[in-house]
């Protein structure tokens, strides 16, 4: 996709939430999946075992064919957290929510959307994802009401 | 198998700032342990030193330790479990001394975590966590131990007044111990008055007076192989049990958010080592980085049915003279959190508590203690059961 880092290798993942960790991956295709407005897992062609975040292996029967699929349809909100302060690099974002949902068959962690006040929140509120385009040419997703 | 007992237990004071460099600090907990346990350098087979990396400059620091501290030329590594590194120390030490390799072996626990800012040791502490998927967000210990305060009282009905009772609990003990962080009073009202420092918002629903304060601090435990052990000046405190557990770092990896899988699993298997259960426990140290914490570990110790852990600090029950004292020494929401140092401090309490040397927070006659230590956010858990004869 046009990046490399230092050594060459494909580093898109350095795109990825308010402040990245984690340049290369073997997931880097996660990033082109939030360019089309996609949050994105992984699916064992061999087995079937469902993977968010995505993995490129599979533990349950060790073969790297992943098939990806979009995380769509509701979760439930099994918890979240209202930061008032942030780790270095987040000081001028807070106060935000973190918050786990629940889908079935997978679960996912990220933000609560801006728009949703904590009094809005509760256990067990279905909500779901939404790809959120952040400064600097940055990418992530957030939790809406559904 | 050989058994293996702690011989000599040492602590330097928990504070906020330690004017020393991290050797020095090291040789502070050191010292108190090898003059409890009356020996000397040369009687050291090995060393192992814990602490959570990147709180200060130095690359593997056991070798700058094992030298200062004059353990050169035995074996000394490095170990690290996040906060439970040092109970982690005592699982190998442990091994190396039931297996017959060594016959004593000091656990060195230490942090100096004053020389880096606090937002830098938060942005640290986050990365304890999955900082490929997780860290992103702008994730901190709090907040994650925020979320299972949520799910606790979304399931039982535990209330943030429970929360503060531990904190006041906490605030009582630590007053009575000298090597404390955090040694004044702390009342419910002031958690529950909005214009309290105490009361302030951390990481809803969590406030400042449920978490615990950084500090720099260290500790240390000469375990002994047996035979070693009966010669020794101070009564031994044997390891009965050692169990250890882990978890996904990633919160979607998890199913329970209301209580901490490590702990449970652990417990099963410290407990099943020693041969004795719950009810067994004259005394307790656990892991309360966060009030929600301590309640939770309440539950997956076994002290009471998951739900059921409000009832205890309700009741007083985890109070000194109750039917299961948990943390009379003030625990890490007083003493203070210097990580690499938590897990041995804890166990010099029990064993101080086993031996009849606790002082002014001295339970009555305990014999078989039990220390909880956790990594992480309930990613590393390892649980020690120790008795005396």
């Amino acid at each position: 996709m046009g990046q490399k880092s230092e050594a060459g290798l494909d580093d898109r993942f350095r795109r990825f939430g308010t402040v990245g960790f984690t340049g290369i991956t073997r997931v880097n295709d996660f990033i082109a999946h939030l360019e089309e407005g996609r949050v994105a897992g992984t699916r064992c062609r061999d087995c079937g075992q469902v993977f968010f975040p995505p993995c490129a292996d599979c533990r349950s029967c060790f073969s790297r064919r992943m098939a990806w699929f979009a995380v769509e349809g509701e979760g439930r909100l099994v918890s979240w957290s209202r930061l008032a302060f942030g780790p270095a690099g987040f000081q001028e974002d807070v106060p935000y929510t973190i918050a786990l949902l629940d889908f079935g068959g997978y679960k996912v962690f990220g933000r609560v959307d801006r728009a949703v006040s904590e009094e809005e929140l509760a256990v067990g509120l279905p909500m779901k994802v939404r790809v959120e385009r952040l400064p600097g040419d940055r990418l992530s997703y957030a939790f809406v009401k559904a | 198998m050989r058994r293996v007992a702690v011989i000599g237990v040492g602590q330097s004071e928990f504070v906020r700032a330690y004017p020393g460099s991290i050797r020095e600090l090291a040789f502070e907990a050191f010292r108190e342990a090898m003059e409890d346990g009356g020996l000397k350098p040369a009687a050291i087979d090995a060393s192992i030193v814990c602490s959570a990396p990147e709180y200060d400059r130095q690359r593997s620091p056991a070798g700058v330790i094992a030298e200062y501290l004059g353990l050169n030329p035995q074996p000394t590594f490095y170990v690290e479990t996040l906060c439970s590194s040092s109970t982690t120390g005592v699982r190998l030490a442990a091994a190396l001394i039931a297996s017959g390799q060594h016959d004593v072996v000091a656990v060195i626990g230490f942090q100096k975590m004053s020389e880096i800012s606090s937002a830098e040791s938060q942005e640290r502490m986050g990365r304890g966590a999955d900082i490929q998927w997780e860290s992103p967000f702008g994730t901190m210990m709090p907040a994650y131990y925020a979320m299972y305060a949520r799910a606790h009282m979304a399931a039982y009905g535990t209330t943030l007044e429970d929360l503060a009772l531990i904190r006041v609990k906490s605030s009582v003990y630590g007053r009575l111990n000298e090597k404390a962080v955090y040694r004044k009073e702390v009342t419910p009202a002031q958690l529950a008055d909005p214009k309290d420092r105490m009361a302030g918002p951390v990481a809803s629903p969590l406030r400042v007076g449920d978490c615990c304060a950084n500090a720099d601090g260290s500790s240390c435990l000469l375990l002994a192989a047996e035979d070693r052990a009966r010669d020794c000046r101070k009564k031994p405190v044997w390891l009965l049990g050692v169990g250890s557990a882990s978890a996904s770092v990633n919160l979607t990896g998890r199913d329970l958010f209301t209580g901490l899988s490590v702990a449970r699993e652990a417990a099963r298997r410290a407990y099943r080592m020693a041969g004795v259960g719950p009810d067994d426990i004259d005394v307790a140290e656990v892991h309360d980085c966060f009030t929600i914490a301590e309640l939770m570990a309440y539950e997956d110790l076994g002290f009471a049915e998951p739900g059921g852990g409000r009832e205890l600090i309700r009741n007083r029950a985890t109070y000194r003279e109750g039917k299961i004292p948990v943390n009379v020494d003030g625990g890490l929401l007083s003493k203070g959190h210097p990580i690499g140092a938590t897990g041995g401090s804890q166990v010099r309490t029990i064993v101080l508590q086993l031996r009849g040397e606790a002082g002014a927070m001295q339970v009555k006659e305990p014999r078989i203690g039990l220390v909880h230590n956790i990594g992480g956010v309930g990613l590393y858990g390892n649980v020690l059961i120790l008795g005396i004869e």
